[in-house]
């Protein structure tokens, strides 16, 4: 049976999950402690790999009135660590097509109106787990700069903390979604290469030969196909 | 600093200067042995053959005869019975919120058919927001669809159904532009063309890709549009049975909620299985890349009920997956790095294997170096090899492995590791489901009515798939299988709910009780593995 494996030596350390004091050997994740103490978890797992967002947590330590955020899947307990799954935090999110939008810069301001009252306090930005600079990227998609916004925020997992600090209560998350669609749907160009590949699958151009290896038989086909 | 700091055996502690000499070149028969010595499929350890179901005679993991023949969810008279009115009545029911099950849900609503999406985690929450490395489409202006085929045929070891593969890079041009017209932002070159790169096993660059975050790109995207589009969908309910319709057809599932434990009964005209893989299982036990989902639910439930399995001997261990930190392990190191010049060393820094070698070849050799010694030793007493990414920074330029790769560098970061500069130790992980419920062009199983897509399903990429062309299997198939199984939904003769029953499950294990008298048996579909604190639990 496979096991996530405690290291060698670990030694015991103290964390508060939901309030509540355990001992748990250092070298584990916040889910893995979890598991560790007896937790079934199901709301607040996805991946386990630090890409689905699902598993959002907030974590204080001792004698430090910082309040910090972190992914459970990837984030180690520390000694004395006070920790807290947050699995879902709810925002709103604009209903659009993107193809047939008639002014994708306009639209941002009519699908989500409170883009444009950033107040600038940065929380979002110290919160996110993805050292994403997200107050920049709002203020970009504000100015209409969505090529800045998706370099920014390529890597935003959706998991929501930017959300539960907002003191302007808005999605920045959802925001940088839309900007990044519109910038790869309507202001790039369609690629070139993609677009000739098409024209010639529609015309046809492939189809007697897939027929031909798709009727040889067996022998004749691992010939053909054997050298690169 | 390293992830372990104050712990004991730190394997950072003593890292061999790295020769970058080329590794021994791997001949003809040489490549077979190695194989059947070192690559798990190949090993007779922890096989069993199946002894009942349609597959029976076949050769399995222990890990799979395990789930296949096993007791329903459903375990008391109460919850097999049949209530008076099924709690949804859809045209196609689709089981399973990943990349084949969004697509399909979206092509079948526009078809204009009743669509219930059902899933086990959130809608995205699956194998497919974990792909890093991309996606395999014939772009190149030396490459084509035909080229794909022979390269994908030769990679699958010469057992891929040549049918499935034709439609598979056939319509792959057509998916990527219905991604990239949905804002999907693939990497692009100077040009503005999708920029093209280079995978294991195949003979012109042809993966295109968001950075490392192919997967995740996608599903923002295609989740945004799912939950817009009016879909029905239930979220935190796993599947646990197939329902049995007319004449052995399906006609709907059961599902257990699983805040309330409930259970859910859905009537449907077609159902599309869209549960992944089976990484969870961890076979052979091995670590997995896979989510916390991918249990093999879909395989279960479709044996029971009659479909015919396919290559259920085949899995897919990724070479190169984290072993230390321990922590992570299991965690996917995309095969991309490698393609971009990433070397692998033994523990006296000796390069052993090419690289660019087929997944199962590279996995093998690294197998070989841990059994024979060669490995170097974790303070949890595993073993693994260095995966080198700085030699991509010395090649391509200072950089590239931050620009390439930020997902890695920053995973890896947060453990302690820079990978820009100290080598990963790495050991094969559970990657993927080679086979899966046999199917034809169409996404139907050898039951009428139940239609599978994506990794559950088996036959495409034979007995071993390169990278790429799985996550293009999971649009192109998503979409297909969607608008086909909509169709036929609209097509089949009226049935009634009376007609609806679970006597399949009954059947089944009247044939499990015949085969291992009084042997306890345990329950399946597993849904969600259970790593708490148990007595047989390391982490006790
Ligand atoms: C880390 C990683 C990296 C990868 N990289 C690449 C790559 O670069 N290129 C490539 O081509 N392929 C890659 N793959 C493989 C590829 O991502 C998967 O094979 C593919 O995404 C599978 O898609 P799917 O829709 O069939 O399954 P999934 O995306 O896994 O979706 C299945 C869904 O069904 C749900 N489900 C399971 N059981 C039940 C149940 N009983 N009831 C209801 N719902 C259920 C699951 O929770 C999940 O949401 C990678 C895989 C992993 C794990
Ligand atoms: S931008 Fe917001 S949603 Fe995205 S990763 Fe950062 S905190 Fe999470
Ligand atoms: S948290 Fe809200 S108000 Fe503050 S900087 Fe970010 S977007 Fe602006
Ligand atoms: S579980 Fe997916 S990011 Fe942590």
């Amino acid at each position: 049976m496979f096991r996530y494996e405690v290291p060698e030596g670990a030694q015991l350390i103290r964390v508060w999950i939901n309030g509540k004091e355990w001992q748990v050997p250092e070298g584990l994740t916040m889910v893995q402690a979890m598991w560790h103490t007896g937790h079934e978890v199901i709301h607040g797992i996805g991946c386990l790999g630090g890409v689905c967002g699902a598993c959002a947590a907030v974590y204080r330590m001792p004698g430090d009135f910082h309040l910090y955020n972190a992914l459970a899947c990837q984030t180690l307990v520390k000694a004395d660590m006070a920790f807290s799954l947050i699995a879902s935090f709810p925002s709103q999110r604009a209903n659009y097509n993107i193809e047939t939008l008639p002014d994708p810069k306009e639209g941002l301001f009519e699908l989500y109106p409170e883009s444009a009252t950033c107040r600038n306090c940065n929380a979002c930005t110290e919160v996110c787990p993805q050292g994403i600079d997200v107050r920049d990227s709002v203020w970009r998609a504000v100015f209409g700069d969505f090529k800045t916004v998706t370099e920014e925020t390529m890597s935003c997992v959706m998991c929501g903390l930017c959300v539960s600090r907002c003191i302007a209560e808005m999605a920045p998350h959802e925001i940088a979604l839309y900007a990044r669609r519109a910038y790869g749907a309507r202001e790039l160009p369609f690629p070139e290469n993609l677009k000739v590949r098409l024209e010639a699958v529609h015309a046809g151009s492939y189809d007697a030969d897939l027929d031909r290896l798709g009727g040889l038989d067996p022998n004749l086909l691992k010939k053909e196909c054997e050298t690169k | 600093m390293t992830a372990s700091g104050g712990l004991s055996s730190n394997p950072y502690d003593h890292v061999p200067s790295l020769d970058p000499s080329d590794p021994p070149k791997i001949e003809g028969s040489e490549r077979q042995n190695l194989l059947s010595r070192y690559y798990p499929d190949y090993r007779p350890e922890h096989k069993s053959t199946l002894r009942v179901g349609c597959n029976k005679g076949d050769v399995v993991p222990d890990e799979i005869s395990q789930i296949l023949e096993s007791r329903s969810l459903l375990e008391t008279k109460v919850d097999r019975m049949v209530p008076k009115e099924p709690d949804a009545d859809v045209d196609l029911l689709i089981i399973g919120g990943g990349g084949a099950g969004m697509t399909a849900a979206l092509f079948a609503q526009e078809s204009g058919a009743k669509v219930l999406l059902a899933t086990k985690l959130r809608v995205g929450d699956s194998n497919t927001v974990m792909a890093e490395g991309g996606i395999q489409v014939a772009l190149g202006g030396d490459d084509s669809p035909v080229n794909h085929f022979k390269d994908a045929y030769r990679g699958g070891h010469f057992v891929g159904k040549p049918d499935l593969l034709s439609v598979l890079v056939k319509e792959g041009p057509d998916v990527i532009g219905w991604l990239v017209r949905k804002g999907v932002l693939f990497d692009r070159d100077s040009s503005g063309n999708l920029s093209l790169r280079k995978g294991g096993g195949t003979s012109r660059p042809r993966l295109i890709s968001a950075k490392d975050y192919t997967g995740l790109e996608i599903v923002r995207v295609l989740k945004e549009d799912l939950l817009n589009s009016g879909v029905a969908i239930w979220e935190f309910a796993p599947a646990v049975e197939l329902l049995q319709g007319p004449e052995g057809s399906c006609a709907g599932a059961v599902f257990r909620d699983v805040d309330s434990g409930k259970l859910k009964w859905v009537k449907a005209k077609s159902v599309l299985l869209a549960t992944g893989g089976t990484g969870r299982l961890h076979i052979g036990s091995f670590a997995t890349s896979n989510h916390f989902g991918a249990t093999g639910d879909g395989l279960v439930m479709a044996y029971r009920l009659g479909a015919g399995l396919i290559n259920m001997d085949s899995f897919q261990y990724h070479p190169t997956g984290v072993i230390y930190p321990s922590e992570m392990a299991g965690m996917l190191i995309t095969e991309a790095v490698r393609g971009a010049g990433a070397r692998l060393y033994n523990k006296s820094g000796k390069r052993f294997v090419p690289e660019l070698e087929t997944r199962d070849v590279v996995a093998a050799a690294i197998i070989r170096e841990c059994e024979e010694g060669r490995g170097v030793r974790t303070p949890a007493g595993h073993f693994g090899v260095y995966l080198d990414l700085a030699s991509i920074d010395r090649d391509m330029g200072e950089g590239t492995v931050s620009k390439r790769f930020p997902n890695i560098v920053k995973l890896m970061g947060k453990h302690q590791v820079d990978c820009t500069v100290q080598p990963i130790l790495v050991y094969p992980t559970l990657h993927y489901q080679n086979g899966g419920v046999t199917t034809d062009t169409m996404g139907h199983t050898s039951v009428p009515h139940l239609y599978v897509a994506g990794e559950v399903s088996g036959g495409v990429h034979g007995k071993n798939r390169l990278m790429g062309n799985s996550l293009l299997e999971v649009f192109v198939y998503g979409r297909r299988v969607g608008m086909i199984a909509s169709e036929e939904a609209q097509k089949r003769n009226p049935f009634s709910w009376h007609e609806v029953s679970v006597t399949h499950v009954e059947r089944f294990e009247n044939e499990l009780e015949r085969e291992f008298p009084g042997t306890h048996l345990s329950e399946a579909p597993l849904l969600f593995p259970d790593y708490r604190n148990h007595p047989d639990n390391a982490l006790a």
